[in-house]
């Protein structure tokens, strides 16, 4: 049953948001509901496909996992972040677009965020890329060209062209 | 052959929907929140079958933020069963469900009340909240036993079976009864599910002065819901509308017309003149969303001493679920592919459809044809075995050659079965060649020595694609001189814009960039029928080039009327029209159609139009008045069932002792005909490719003795992660249909149908020296496991 909102303050895609929230509302709802950057999607809200993965404090997190008064004072980003102020795509999703690393689009944005909790540490190893789409469900592409993708924006064989694909 | 489409049709052109959908500005129906926004929870089952003696929805209707509380009872007439998708005289009991259960439930999940509330958490609060008093019924859940089950699924139908299945050609009982070998399998194929990322969602709102009902659907079909909506509600057509905005995958689950919830969500929007909005969660698409692929088949081969086969006979159970809204249109696509690339002169299919207290079926990609390969494949195996033989002899050997086509099947399901055409052996080849097969034995051998055991499993298939006729496009010039075309047609993330605006320039003339492409809207187009089996490109790419040729031959006699030249002479490239013989006389498309719209008044010339030319038609144009536009649409009325085909195949690693299977490489040779676009075409067949290893190796639906559902979200039924893709070496064939003008044919489902043929004699091969047999799907590393004791155990005894 309803109970008294909450206070919450937190810092969205470097934009201070403030708002009186349900505790038991969640990060990704308000994210998505009360703060209309529906970008991040949710798909299972079981924390499995993680669709609605976003940074918070620069590491990826399950936004369907957390209530949204725990991202108190927190830093967060979502996929509305990839695109620059003039409204030119980062390297991630330009990646995906170029490598038709998505179909539905649905998952994509999730993907993208785990990436860019990494994008910090670029060139990133093969493995450490696998391992951070090995936390997402597509059920789309077949994963091939994410990997491309992945590759093509902060692998090591980022900008090298061909050595960036597997198959 | 179409002419002409060559400077998109072919290549690669990146996808429009990209620049939207990597921005995260797709508009998914969850995404889309209108004033007034309510927000609406099902209250669904808990039992697999029981009567409801009551329910009592006091509490529920004076729950905090509560607008309405549906149950059956409050729909009056509208609760009447749902009308079937797909009629079907082989049904002899058929069922649909009721929108909202009144007195009896038969599926752990079958919706029994709707309530709407200020937002989502309060209108689950108060779901939760509403009593229903079951007397729970014996549920019948084995699908093998279900004709002689305690349970009944629906009273009246005593033995549970919905509906019968039959098809033949030849002569089976003669040629099994003189055959010099006969071999048999037992297969069995478990239930799964689609399980696009997005689930379902609807947002409907009913806006009451205008009498206008306005629904947003993550649907594969809108144009059949906006049909059946404003009969089952009584509004004129012209005041629906129906939008698939982007939709999060599909892969058939999000076609049924009507699910229960497609029409309670707009009837409730009308009862409280506010927009209404459900968004499935993951625990409701797996009780709620249909599901598929249960089938068990007992099947014969008779074949010679040579390896020739000369007949095949089986005989299946189907699992329809509690309901049969698709009646037998899987277990169709199950006959017609069993025979696949093989010439064989004698056929038997005979099966059941049975209810289950399951959530009910309808197609999930594939749909009845991954069955059908399984079987056919398992049979070639015992074949080969029993022979001493190759099996990709016997399959090279029994393939249907290139000059037999058009070929006919003898089958007669809904239509004859005639495959329009087919290059077989050389893919086959192809096939063997990239798996290395010819090297694969010695390989295989190294690799025992050094206790590893590998395998190679090979399977043909055909896929019958575009099984219903009649798509539509309605294509106009605007303002600025760029083509918009406007469909029905709804997309799930193939790429349909693309696609579209690439055979559109082409038979245009036009940039690719100049091209916008509208679907999954019924209020520019409002034929057709839906996304599913493999038909869009076929029946919405056809549809496309028939408006556009149309739209063409506007602007040609327009053009040729201006220039004072005859339409023959009158030539469209690149966006500019030109005459024959004088190309400096050429003017921009853009410009024509600011000519035909003013008279000519008010047109100005466009950078690199020839000022002479300009001038000659601007004064020519004001002559002859106006305005002009440029309209026209295209039906495309084919022939249904174009013949895609290919052939699968991989080398597996299996620990014996583990039960782990690794693939070690997969190949994967493709024919769909002439290619629009191959990076969509191979992204199509690989992300069918992963769900068939999901089918094959991770995810299976499980039910315990009662019914209840015991793999509700992504930790029970495990989709392929990246880690289990193996490295895939593609080659594509393009056989032109000839069936349509574009020769095209459908790749959707190709990626999935023979995956788990390959995989289970890839099994089998590998784990020979135990003499293991696979004759089912999926298999799980403890079954493998199994599988080996229990052979071992056969041979000491």
């Amino acid at each position: 049953m309803p109970v008294a909102p909450i206070e919450v303050r937190m810092t969205v895609n470097g934009v201070e948001r403030r708002a009186a929230v349900p505790p038991r509302l969640l990060l990704s709802d308000f994210l998505r509901h009360e703060l209309g950057l529906t970008g991040t999607h949710v798909g299972c809200e079981h924390g499995v496909c993680g669709a609605c993965t976003v940074l918070l404090d620069g590491a990826a997190v399950r936004s369907c996992l957390l209530f949204a008064v725990q991202a108190e004072g927190a830093d967060v980003r979502t996929v509305e972040s990839l695109t620059g102020p003039n409204d030119e795509l980062t390297a991630i999703p330009a990646a995906f677009r170029d490598e038709h690393g998505l179909q539905c689009g649905f998952c994509t944005p999730g993907i993208m965020m785990s990436l860019a909790a990494l994008e910090g540490d670029a060139p990133v190893e093969h493995e450490a890329l696998v391992d951070a789409i090995g936390g997402h469900l597509c059920r789309c592409t077949g994963y091939r060209n994410i990997v491309r993708a992945a590759e093509r924006a902060i692998g090591v064989a980022a900008g090298t062209g061909e050595e960036a694909r597997d198959g | 052959m179409a002419e002409g489409l060559a400077r998109y049709v072919g290549r690669s052109v990146p996808r429009v929907e990209d620049e939207r959908l990597v921005r995260g500005r797709g508009r998914y129906v969850d995404d889309i929140d209108l004033p007034g926004q309510l927000h609406g929870a099902f209250l669904r089952s808990v039992l697999a079958n029981a009567r409801i003696r009551s329910i009592d929805a006091t509490a529920a209707r004076e729950a905090p933020g509560v607008r309405l509380v549906l149950t059956g009872a409050d729909l009056g007439e509208l609760n009447a069963p749902l009308p079937p998708f797909v009629p079907d005289p082989n049904m002899r009991n058929p069922r649909t469900q009721l929108p909202l259960a009144v007195d009896r439930v038969r599926y752990v999940g079958e919706a029994i009340a709707f309530v709407v509330a200020a937002d989502r958490y309060l209108a689950e609060d108060a779901a939760a909240l509403i009593e229903v008093d079951y007397e729970p019924l014996p549920a019948v859940v084995d699908l093998a036993t279900a004709t002689a089950a305690e349970g009944r699924v629906h009273d009246e139908v005593p033995d549970n079976v919905a509906g019968d299945v039959h098809d033949s050609t030849g002569d089976p009982d003669a040629v099994f009864a003189a055959a010099p070998f006969v071999e048999r399998v037992h297969v069995s194929i478990e239930r799964s599910t689609a399980s696009p990322i997005e689930g379902r969602g609807i947002n409907a709102a009913w806006d009451p002065d205008a009498g206008r009902l306005t629904m947003y659907a993550s649907t594969q079909a809108p144009v059949p819901l906006k049909g059946g909506l404003s009969r089952l509600l009584g509004l004129d057509p012209d005041r629906v509308h129906v939008e698939a905005p982007d939709v999060g995958g599909g892969f058939g689950s999000k076609i049924m017309v009507f699910y229960p919830e497609e029409i309670v969500v707009p009837y409730a929007a009308t009862r409280v003149g506010a927009p209404v909005k459900w968004t499935e969660d993951r625990w409701e698409y797996f009780v709620a969303a249909n599901q598929e692929r249960r089938q068990i088949h007992d099947a014969e081969i008779a074949f010679d001493a040579e390896g020739t086969i000369l007949g095949v006979r089986t005989r299946f159970l189907h699992d329809g679920g509690a309901y049969t809204p698709y009646g037998s249109d899987v277990t169709h696509n199950t006959a017609t592919h069993v025979l696949g690339q093989y010439r064989i002169p004698a056929f038997e299919i005979s099966g059941q459809v049975v209810f289950t207290n399951k959530v009910p079926v309808s197609p999930y990609r594939g749909a009845g044809r991954p069955q059908a390969v399984f079987v056919m494949e398992r049979l070639v195996g015992a074949m080969a075995r029993r022979l001493g033989r190759d099996p990709n002899e016997i399959r090279r050997r029994n393939l249907i050659p290139k000059d037999a086509f058009p070929y006919e099947t003898g089958l007669h399901i809904k239509a004859p079965v005639t495959y329009d055409s087919g290059n077989y052996e050389e893919a086959f080849d192809e096939a063997l060649e990239l798996v290395e097969a010819r090297t694969f034995r010695s390989e295989q051998a190294a690799a025992r020595e050094a206790g590893r055991y590998l395998g190679l499993g090979v399977a043909p298939y055909i896929e019958a694609t575009a099984p219903a006729r009649n798509e539509a496009c309605g294509a106009r010039l605007d303002e600025g001189g760029r083509l918009v075309l406007a469909m029905g047609l709804a997309s799930q993330g193939q790429g349909h814009e693309t696609v579209f605006a690439q055979i559109a320039a082409d038979t245009l003339g036009c940039g690719f960039e100049d091209v916008a492409v509208r679907t999954g809207n019924t209020a520019g187009e409002d034929a057709g029928i839906g996304t599913f089996g493999s038909r869009g490109v076929v029946m919405g790419g056809n549809a496309v080039a028939l408006a556009v040729r149309e739209l063409r031959e506007q602007l040609v006699r327009f053009a040729a009327d201006l220039f004072e030249a005859t339409p023959a002479d009158i030539g469209i490239a690149d966006g500019w029209v030109s005459v024959a013989g004088s190309p400096q006389r050429r003017l921009r498309i853009a410009t024509l159609v600011a000519l035909a719209g003013s008279g000519g008044a008010d047109a100005t010339a466009e950078p690199g139009d020839d000022p002479a030319t300009f001038e000659a038609a601007r004064r020519r144009a004001a002559v002859q008045g106006g305005p002009t536009t440029f309209e026209a649409h295209g039906q495309a009325d084919l022939p249904a069932m174009t013949f895609a085909s290919g052939v699968h195949a991989a080398i597996v690693e299996v620990d014996p002792g583990t039960g782990g299977v690794r693939i070690l490489r997969y190949v994967l040779v493709h024919d769909c005909g002439r290619i629009v676009n191959p990076t969509i075409v191979e992204g199509q067949v690989l992300g069918g490719l992963a769900q068939g290893i999901g089918g094959a190796l991770l995810e299976r639906l499980v039910f315990d003795e009662d019914g209840q559902p015991q793999t509700t979200s992504f930790m029970d039924f495990r989709l392929p992660t990246v880690d289990d893709i193996p490295e895939v070496r593609l080659a594509h064939f393009e056989t032109p249909s000839t069936l349509n003008p574009l020769g095209v044919k459908g790749t959707g489902e190709a990626g999935v149908i023979p995956v788990s043929a390959v995989i289970a004699e890839a099994i089998e091969d590998a784990l020979a020296p135990f003499a293991v047999r696979v004759d089912s799907m999926p298999l799980f590393p403890d079954e493998i496991v199994g599988l080996i004791e229990r052979a071992r155990q056969a041979t000491a005894a």
